[in-house]
C-alpha cells in the first residue's frame, strides 16, 4: 500500500507527507514509525510534501507535539486534517 | 561492513583520504598571489578568503585557529602560506609545521606580489612533485574522524535522512571512530536530549555553556524572533515550522549509541575517539570549514530542499531523501535514501549504503560536492576588526 504521511511517535499531533500532490477531501494512508503501526486521516486542505497534516483538532494556545515533544504553539484554530505550519503554528523560543 | 579503506599516512600518524597541496592567504590582501601560484603549478588548490587583517582577540585566536587546522588537516599533503607580512605568516607556518608536514612561507612586503609569486610557485612545484609520488596504504576506519552538519533541511530530513547519519554514527562508534556534530543554535527545542547524551556532569557543564553562550549571543542582536532566518526560507518551504521542530530533526544525526565524550570550542581538535560536540554557527559553509579546520577528514551532509554546499579540502557526501529534490537537482547528491520514505528499505540498509560511500569516498571516489567545484571557505569571525 502508497504511504501517504508518516508519524513519528503514537500521540503526535501531526503527520508529515511524503508524496507530493495531496489535495483536500483525500483519504490518506499513514504509517507510525516508532510503533511500526497504520494509521488513517482524511485532507481537508491541499498538503505539500514535507508538510505537516493535523492529527487532531487544536484550539489557539495549544501546544502540538511531534517526536513526542514540544515544537511549538498554536496561534490558529487548526481542524484535524488541515495544513499545519507558520501560518498557524509559532516557536516558544527567542 | 568494509572496515578498510586506502588513505594517506601523515608524518603526524593522522590518516588523509585526499592528498591536496594547498596555497594558503594569510590575509584577504594576498589572495591575488596564492591564486596566481595555484594557476602555475598543476594540481595544486588555492583557498581564497576574506579575512586576516586587524582582527584581535578571542576572533584573532579562532582566526589563526582556522588557519592552521586547515594546513594541519590529514588531507592535506603540504602547503605554501603567502601573507602581506612575514610575522603573522610565520605564525601560521610554525602552527602547521607542529604536524610535521611540508609548510612553507612566504610575505609580499619588500618583495611585491611578481616576487612572491615566483618563489612561492617554485616551492609549490616541488611540494606537488612530493605529493604526486605519495602513495595510498590500506588504513581502518577506526583511523577515520567523520563530522556531520544538515542543511536546508526539512521534513524528510528528520524522518529519514539525519536518521541515516545517526545509524552510520552507532556504527561508526562502535568501531572506535571520531565523530562530532554541532550547530549550536539548531539544537534550541532538543537541547534537553543532548544533555542527556553527555557522559558526565563535566561535559553537561561544558555542553550548557556553550549552548548558553550562543544564545546569548542571539539574544542580544535578534530584532525578533529569528523566524525569519531561523528556520531558513527554504525549511519553511520544506514544512518545518519552528526552530524546534527543525532542532529535533538535526539531533537525529547522532544516533542512538554513542555518549558525548566532550566539547570543543570552535576549531578546536578532539584528544580521543567518540562523540564530540563542536560550537559552531549553523550556517553551512562556515560549519563545515570548522570541521576541516578541527581535523575532520569526511563530511556527512543530510540536506532536504538541497543545499550544495562544499569545502576545498574536507570531501562533503550529500544525502537526501526527498524525492522531489532528488528529482529536480539530482547532480547533488551521493546517496540516495528516499527508499525510506516509501518504506522500500529500512534504517540499517539505509545507514549501511551511507557507509559503503564513506568507504569509497575515503578512498578516493570524487564526491558531488568536489566534481561541482564546491570549494567554500567560509571563516567564522565572532566580531569586527579593530
Amino acid at each position: 500500500m502508497d504511504i501517504h504521511f508518516l508519524v513519528h511517535e503514537e500521540g503526535d499531533g501531526v503527520g508529515v507527507a511524503v508524496v507530493e500532490g495531496l489535495t483536500a477531501g483525500q483519504e490518506v494512508s499513514g504509517w507510525i514509525m516508532k510503533e511500526d503501526k497504520p494509521i488513517t486521516a482524511k485532507t481537508i486542505t491541499d498538503i505539500p510534501i514535507g508538510h505537516k497534516i493535523a492529527l487532531k483538532d487544536f484550539e489557539k494556545g495549544d501546544s502540538v507535539f511531534k517526536y513526542s515533544t514540544d515544537i511549538g504553539k498554536v496561534v490558529a484554530p487548526i481542524k484535524k486534517g488541515e495544513h499545519v505550519h507558520v501560518h498557524n503554528l509559532k516557536t516558544k523560543r527567542w | 561492513m568494509q572496515t578498510r579503506f586506502l588513505g594517506y599516512r601523515r608524518e603526524n600518524g593522522r590518516v588523509g583520504v585526499r592528498n591536496h597541496v594547498i596555497i594558503l592567504p594569510l590575509d584577504d590582501l594576498s589572495n591575488a598571489a596564492c591564486e596566481a601560484v595555484a594557476n602555475n603549478i598543476k594540481g595544486t588548490m588555492a583557498l581564497p578568503h576574506a579575512y586576516g587583517r586587524l582582527q584581535f582577540g578571542a576572533d584573532l585566536e579562532l582566526y589563526f585557529r582556522t588557519l592552521i587546522g586547515t594546513g594541519s588537516n590529514p588531507n592535506v599533503a603540504a602547503v605554501v602560506v603567502i601573507g602581506i607580512e612575514p610575522q603573522w605568516t610565520n605564525v601560521v607556518v610554525e602552527g602547521i609545521a607542529k604536524t610535521g608536514k611540508p609548510v612553507a612561507g612566504f610575505a609580499i612586503e619588500q618583495n611585491g606580489d611578481l616576487n612572491t609569486i615566483c618563489d612561492a610557485s617554485r616551492k609549490a612545484k616541488e611540494f606537488m612533485h612530493m605529493a604526486s609520488e605519495q602513495q595510498r596504504v590500506e588504513c581502518d576506519i577506526s583511523e577515520l574522524w567523520v563530522s556531520t552538519k544538515c542543511g536546508e533541511s526539512d521534513t524528510t530530513s528528520g524522518i529519514a535522512t539525519n536518521p541515516t547519519v545517526g545509524n552510520a554514527y552507532d556504527k561508526l562508534y562502535e568501531k572506535n571512530a571520531t565523530l562530532l556534530f554541532g550547530e549550536t543554535t539548531e539544537l534550541t527545542g532538543g537541547e534537553h536530549l543532548v544533555l542527556e547524551r553527555c557522559i558526565n556532569d563535566e561535559v553537561r557543564k561544558q555542553f550548557q555553556f556553550f549552548f548558553d553562550r550562543y544564545a546569548d549571543v542571539v539574544d542580544r542582536n535578534k530584532t525578533s524572533d529569528l523566524s525569519d532566518s531561523q528556520p531558513t526560507k527554504g525549511n519553511i518551504e520544506g514544512g518545518l515550522t519552528t526552530i524546534e521542530e527543525k532542532a529535533l530533526g538535526n539531533i537525529q544525526k547522532i544516533g542512538r549509541k554513542p555518549p558525548v565524550v566532550g566539547c570543543l570550542d570552535k576549531a578546536e581538535t578532539p584528544t580521543g575517539p567518540g562523540l564530540w560536540f563542536m560550537d559552531s554557527s549553523s550556517a553551512a559553509a562556515e560549519m563545515v570549514t570548522l570541521c576541516a579546520a578541527s581535523g575532520f577528514v569526511v563530511h556527512f551532509f543530510p540536506t532536504g530542499q538541497g543545499n550544495i554546499v562544499g569545502n576545498p579540502i574536507l570531501p562533503v557526501i550529500k544525502l537526501c531523501s526527498n524525492p522531489r529534490t532528488l528529482r529536480t537537482m539530482n547532480e547533488h547528491f551521493d546517496v540516495d535514501v528516499s527508499g525510506l520514505l516509501s518504506r522500500k528499505i529500512n534504517l540499517e540498509e539505509a545507514g549501511d549504503s551511507l557507509l559503503e560511500m564513506m568507504v569509497r569516498t575515503a578512498s578516493g571516489r570524487l564526491t558531488a560536492a568536489e566534481l561541482l567545484r564546491h570549494d567554500e571557505y567560509i571563516i567564522t569571525r565572532l566580531y569586527e576588526s579593530a
